[in-house]
């Protein structure tokens, strides 16, 4: 069996600031990571070829230096690697990202063998828009199988796949039909770590590097800004609000008189609030 | 929205020659649409949420609004028009077929697209969660046209195209996305981001109905069960009027304890940080902020938590925000309202104590009378 | 698990100046080199000022200058000595220090390291980041052979290997091969990164395009222990830290934070950090015993090179040359070695102690034996004492009151004999000359 899992790489947006001044990101030693939500993903993707045999292919899109990425995905013990990289790429939204994967991995499985299932992460943390994995599926009449908490049960003969997917308010159990997509929900699983030898194949194990040529894609107006239909305009520091909290003093005071202080500031905002809360409230 | 990794974002000017003319056949494309999302009989509060911001902007570009209303003939559909309608839509449109019964990808892309096709909206907004978030990435993809995630902010801009606000590179900065030559420009909106409008009583308008003409077997993924949620009140958290968290600030899971005493005390829901979920403490349903839930509450009580801008942008709707930290410089008190510079540890059994007490029975009727 | 059959030359352990050092050297004499570094890439784990000593990479390689990312080169150095209020000291700037080919650096590690790891691979060397070598691993006559790590898969071999894995060396020390280093030669430094504009660090230190700064510091900011401060110039952001023996922080219980807090808020170093983001804190140690604390530096199948060796030159604080230095040396031994196809003994890896003795590392590690001692021995006078009386001396001397100079000098002179004894002042300046010579 053939897995292709989609992984991106971001910028660790737990470091990332925004200069006080210009108002841009500031970058200097910011660290790329694997989008974490891919990794839920990636994980899912070894155990299915763990256990059903077959091979686990990473692909993703990014400039030069996401190869860093890929090869850490060697080293967890995928198979083989893919780096879609051409300038042409650059700016892309969500639609022409999902049409460059997309083509990418048909390319992909003409070259290795037809993919049965596709993985993404769930959304990605700087994008953050849960919609490329949805777009590829589209793009490549995948069937869709979104916020999957568990793959119940998979029949390659049958071409079955039972799973878990988070739904609003509940789990629903869904059977579906392979090949598909599968977009991976946080905390089902947790990363390996590869053994020694995945750590070498991974060092050793050339990155393959595709242009948009390469990948087969010759309609280039469908690629990077000119493909993308949405536009970004404007991008601006949120507005930090002008006043501080106003500070209860606590100094020389018992807990208690400060608490009552607290809730008489509370109430003193919010009129209403008291009397809400001692009728509908637990107390 | 770029996916790419680039360098700094750069403000409009470096694109402005990216503006086209609308092409001809989309300049029929006219009216707001809103996704109401139907599922097992609720309708998702998300949805009065955005015909409130769906009105606006019908209003701002003087044209209507609708809600869009998908599910199975017969009874279920009947309230989700109805509360189309008292949160100001202008009309419905239902597709109604049984395979609509319950949420799949497939029979809904489909019943949307064509919809969309045949009635060309300007601007279709869905709620932001599991079932919008889905639905929208197909619909978007089918139509090629552009789809801006998690808006924070839906505005009309002088031209009449949909500026759509959202946040970037983890909250730390926001940015304005237009989709100019496509159609329709679709946007999603997580709950509890947009306020809740007035429901008004309003006569019903018109209603458009159509069929889904797909057969049940060619549709090939079937909804074999559905395992609905303990009722451990998480649905609930983001819609509570008070919330009560903790943060790493606590210092342990035992501690968390506080936290739900004095929620338990005044009816209010408890949450907390990221960490407390990576740490096992608390349940990831539980966990407030940009990749957990948004609230609104009248009050919220924060204890412990620094207020980092992914736990700030699910927070900053709360009417009257109270944080409790050791650190006179931790970054949530420039977005609380009111600060305690102390050690929550200590202090929530305190508030507990001061809040029953003068929210005891016997106030309650100096409060009545 | 299986054991991995194939077997390498040599083992580098740890991809820090010295193992990078190492391993470049050994892969671009076409030795099969494997590297281990237990962070997430080279330089994750690694904190440094920090300036980097053209020379001693040029030797290695000679074109760095074309990618290396260098942040500033240097071309003034400030030797500032303070008390709590003041400080006095040397400013050396000199345009002659903008050169075609500079002499000093300041770098970031983390974006060094990386560069430097990717010349390594380049020459040939597998490098594997995010696996801790946990143990060494010997055959029947306690040769090195190889080394086990923790990930799953067993060991893996090679004819010697090369313990570079820097200053805290639990490897080396859990293998025997030397001591734990002791609390009295070793520094724990804290430093925090300020982000600053280009522009803004240009205008308050006075540079232009590229020009860099770098202020050492003595005085009452280590509180009596024997520590330096240090402000390092980088593109767009200042290191700013402070460094005291691991003994001292034990004796006089301050918390190393404190330290850096009180620097911040220094008077002299406010105002160059004014407007900054914090956005890293770290904290490292740093081998100041000299050459008296030199372990033994080879055996059967090993060699330790850069700080696990504490080739550190406390005085000059330079870590980083020494460190790579040691590491090219060890390495043009091994490749010696192996040209002559000789076995990776201990008889013949003698010779990288030959060769080390030689260079300047083991030279001016000699020179300065007896500085940290006493430094040691001495710091309360060395770190406060003198510090003070330098302030107020300078003071006394700019502040125009109508006192005649003749009795100023003679003021100063008193509160020197006055805060130590005549016999202690000469004492002390005679052992540090003597040290420092
Ligand atoms: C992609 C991404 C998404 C994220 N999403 C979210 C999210 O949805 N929600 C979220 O919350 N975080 C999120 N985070 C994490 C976020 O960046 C912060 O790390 C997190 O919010 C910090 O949690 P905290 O405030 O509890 O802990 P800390 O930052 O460690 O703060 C603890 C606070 O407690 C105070 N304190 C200590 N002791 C006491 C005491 N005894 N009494 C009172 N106060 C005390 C301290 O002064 C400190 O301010 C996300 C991060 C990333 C990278
Ligand atoms: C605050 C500070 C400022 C300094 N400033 C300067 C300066 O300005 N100029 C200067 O020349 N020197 C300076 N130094 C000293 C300099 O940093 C060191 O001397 C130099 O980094 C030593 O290089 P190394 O290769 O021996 O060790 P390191 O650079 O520490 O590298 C050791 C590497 O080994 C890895 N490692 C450790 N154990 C294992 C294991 N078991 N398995 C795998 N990997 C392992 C570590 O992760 C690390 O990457 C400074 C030091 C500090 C702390
Ligand atoms: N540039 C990319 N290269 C590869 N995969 C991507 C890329 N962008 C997004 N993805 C995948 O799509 C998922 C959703 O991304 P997003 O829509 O940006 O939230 C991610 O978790 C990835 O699996």
């Amino acid at each position: 069996m053939h897995i292709v899992i989609c992984i991106k790489q971001v910028p660790d947006s737990a470091q990332i600031r925004v200069h006080p001044v210009t108002n841009t990101i500031m970058r200097q030693g910011v660290p790329t990571i694997i989008n974490p939500y891919d990794l839920f993903a990636l994980e899912e993707a070894l155990r299915l070829r763990d256990a059903y045999d077959g091979e686990v292919t990473v692909l993703t899109m990014g400039p030069p230096m996401a190869e860093d990425a890929l090869r850490k995905a060697l080293g967890y013990g995928a198979d083989r690697a893919v780096l879609l990289t051409d300038r042409y790429f650059a700016g892309s939204d969500t639609l022409a990202t999902s049409y460059a994967l997309s083509q990418a991995i048909a390319k992909v499985g003409e070259t290795f063998g037809t993919p049965d299932i596709v993985f993404t992460g769930k959304q990605t943390i700087d994008g953050d828009t849960a919609q490329v994995g949805p777009g590829i599926a589209k793009r490549l009449d995948l069937l869709q199988l979104t916020y999957v908490a568990k793959i119940a049960s998979l029949d390659l003969d049958q071409r079955e796949i039972k799973v878990e997917r988070r739904s609003e308010g509940g789990t629903q159990m869904l059977k579906s039909r392979l090949p598909c997509l599968i977009t991976m929900l946080e905390g089902t699983n947790e990363i390996r770590r590869g053994s020694l030898v995945d750590a070498l194949c991974a060092a050793r194990s050339q990155v393959l590097k595709w242009s948009a040529a390469d990948a087969g894609i010759d309609d280039l107006t469908r690629c990077g800004l000119r493909g993308s239909p949405t536009v970004v305009k404007r991008v601006f520091a949120p507005a930090t609000r002008a006043e501080k909290a106003a500070q209860i003093d606590t100094t020389e005071k018992a807990l208690r008189d400060i608490a009552d202080e607290l809730i008489a500031a509370i109430f003193t905002r919010q009129p209403a609030l008291e009397h809400e809360l001692a009728f509908n409230g637990g107390a | 929205m770029s996916t790419v990794n680039r360098e700094t974002p750069r403000p409009a000017a470096g694109r402005a020659g990216i503006k086209k003319e609308l092409p001809a056949h989309f300049k029929d494309y006219r009216h707001v649409w809103v996704f109401i999302e139907l599922e097992r009989g609720q309708v998702h509060p998300v949805s009065f949420e955005l015909l409130g911001e769906g009105r606006k902007l019908a209003d701002k570009l003087g044209v209507e609004l609708a809600g869009v209303v998908i599910g199975p003939p017969g009874e279920a559909t009947r309230p989700a028009v109805a509360d189309a309608f008292a949160y100001g839509a202008d009309l419905v449109y239902i597709v109604e077929a049984p395979l609509l019964a319950d949420y799949r990808n497939e029979p809904f892309t489909k019943a949307m697209t064509d919809l969309v096709v045949t009635h060309k909206p300007e601007i279709l907004l869905l709620g932001a969660t599991t079932l919008g978030r889905d639905l929208a990435g197909s619909v978007a993809t089918t139509l090629l046209t552009g789809l801006t995630a998690d808006c924070t902010e839906l505005d009309v801009d002088t031209d009449g195209s949909l500026a759509a606000t959202r946040p970037t590179f983890g909250g730390s900065l926001l940015c304005t996305i237009y989709t100019l030559n496509y159609r329709p420009q679709m946007a999603t909106v997580r709950p509890r981001v947009m306020p809740m409008p007035q429901r008004t009583d309003r006569p019903a308008g018109r209603v458009i109905r159509h069929k889904l003409s797909v057969p049940e077997d060619e549709i090939v993924t079937k909804v074999l069960g559905f395992l609905p949620d303990s009722q451990s009140a998480n649905a609930n958290l983001a819609y509570a009027d008070v919330v009560v968290a903790g943060g790493l600030g606590l210092g342990s899971a035992e501690n968390l304890q506080l936290v739900k005493n004095l929620a338990r005390a005044i009816g209010a829901e408890h949450g907390c940080s990221r960490p407390l979920v990576q740490k096992g403490w608390m349940s990831a349903d539980r966990q407030i902020g940009q990749t957990g839930k948004t609230i609104r509450p009248k009050l919220y009580i924060a204890a412990g938590i620094s207020g980092a801008i992914q736990h700030r942008v699910g927070v900053e709707g709360a009417d009257l925000i109270v944080a409790i930290n050791t650190d006179p410089s931790a970054p949530i008190f420039d977005f609380a309202h009111l600060g305690i510079v102390t050690d929550a540890i200590r202090f929530l059994p305190a508030l507990t104590e001061a809040f029953t007490r003068r929210l005891s029975p016997h106030n309650r009727d100096k409060l009545a009378s | 698990m299986d054991m991995i059959a194939e077997k390498f030359d040599a083992i580098v352990i740890g991809a820090g100046m010295s193992g990078n050092a190492a391993a470049y050297t050994m892969a671009s004499h076409g030795l099969k080199v494997l590297q281990f570094e237990r962070g997430e890439y080279p330089g994750s784990k690694n904190v440094q000022g920090a300036i980097m000593y053209a020379n001693m990479l040029e030797k290695i390689i000679p074109d760095f200058r074309d990618d290396a990312p260098l942040e500033r080169h240097l071309v003034e150095q400030r030797l500032w000595v303070m008390d709590d209020t003041s400080h006095t000291g040397m400013h050396y700037r000199s345009e002659d220090f903008n050169e075609a080919k500079p002499n000093r650096y300041t770098i970031i590690r983390a974006q060094f390291d990386k560069w430097f790891s990717r010349k390594v691979r380049a020459a040939g060397a597998t490098v594997l980041c995010e696996t801790t070598v946990t143990e060494l691993v010997r055959d029947a006559k306690d040769k090195v052979v190889g080394v086990r790590t923790d990930r799953a898969g067993g060991a893996i071999f090679a004819d010697v290997v090369i313990l570079a894995e820097g200053v805290s060396g639990l490897l080396g020390t859990r293998a025997g091969l030397r001591e734990m280093p002791k609390p009295q030669s070793v520094a724990l430094a804290v430093k925090e990164m300020h982000f600053l504009p280009e522009d803004v660090i240009e205008q308050r230190f006075g540079l232009k395009g590229g020009e860099g700064c770098v202020i050492e510091a003595v005085g009452t900011i280590s509180r009596g222990m024997a520590g330096l401060g240090f402000l390092y110039t980088n593109k767009e952001s200042i290191s700013l830290g402070i460094g005291c023996l691991v003994s001292d922080f034990a004796a006089t219980m301050q918390s190393p934070y404190a330290l850096l807090d009180a620097l911040k808020d220094h008077p002299s170093i406010r105002p160059l950090i004014a407007g900054s983001e914090v956005k890293e804190y770290a904290a490292h140690l740093i081998p100041e015993g000299g050459y008296k604390a030199i372990p033994q530096l080879f055996g059967d199948g090993w060699v330790v090179v850069g700080d696990a060796a504490q080739l550190n030159n406390a005085v000059h604080r330079e870590g980083s040359n020494l460190a790579m230095t040691s590491g090219r040396i060890a390495a043009e031994a091994i490749v010696q070695v192996k040209r002559r196809n000789g076995p990776m003994t201990k008889q013949n890896l003698v010779l990288y102690k030959t060769m080390l003795n030689k260079s300047f590392v083991v030279k001016d590690l000699k020179k300065y034996k007896d500085m940290p001692a006493l430094l040691h021995t001495n710091s309360r006078n060395f770190f406060t004492t003198y510090p003070q009386l330098m302030s107020q001396a300078a003071q006394n001397f700019m502040r125009v009151d109508g006192t005649p100079k003749i009795e100023k000098e003679k003021a100063t002179a008193a509160a020197m004999i006055k805060a130590r004894s005549r016999w202690g002042l000469v004492s002390d300046a005679v052992r540090l000359a003597l040290a420092w010579r």
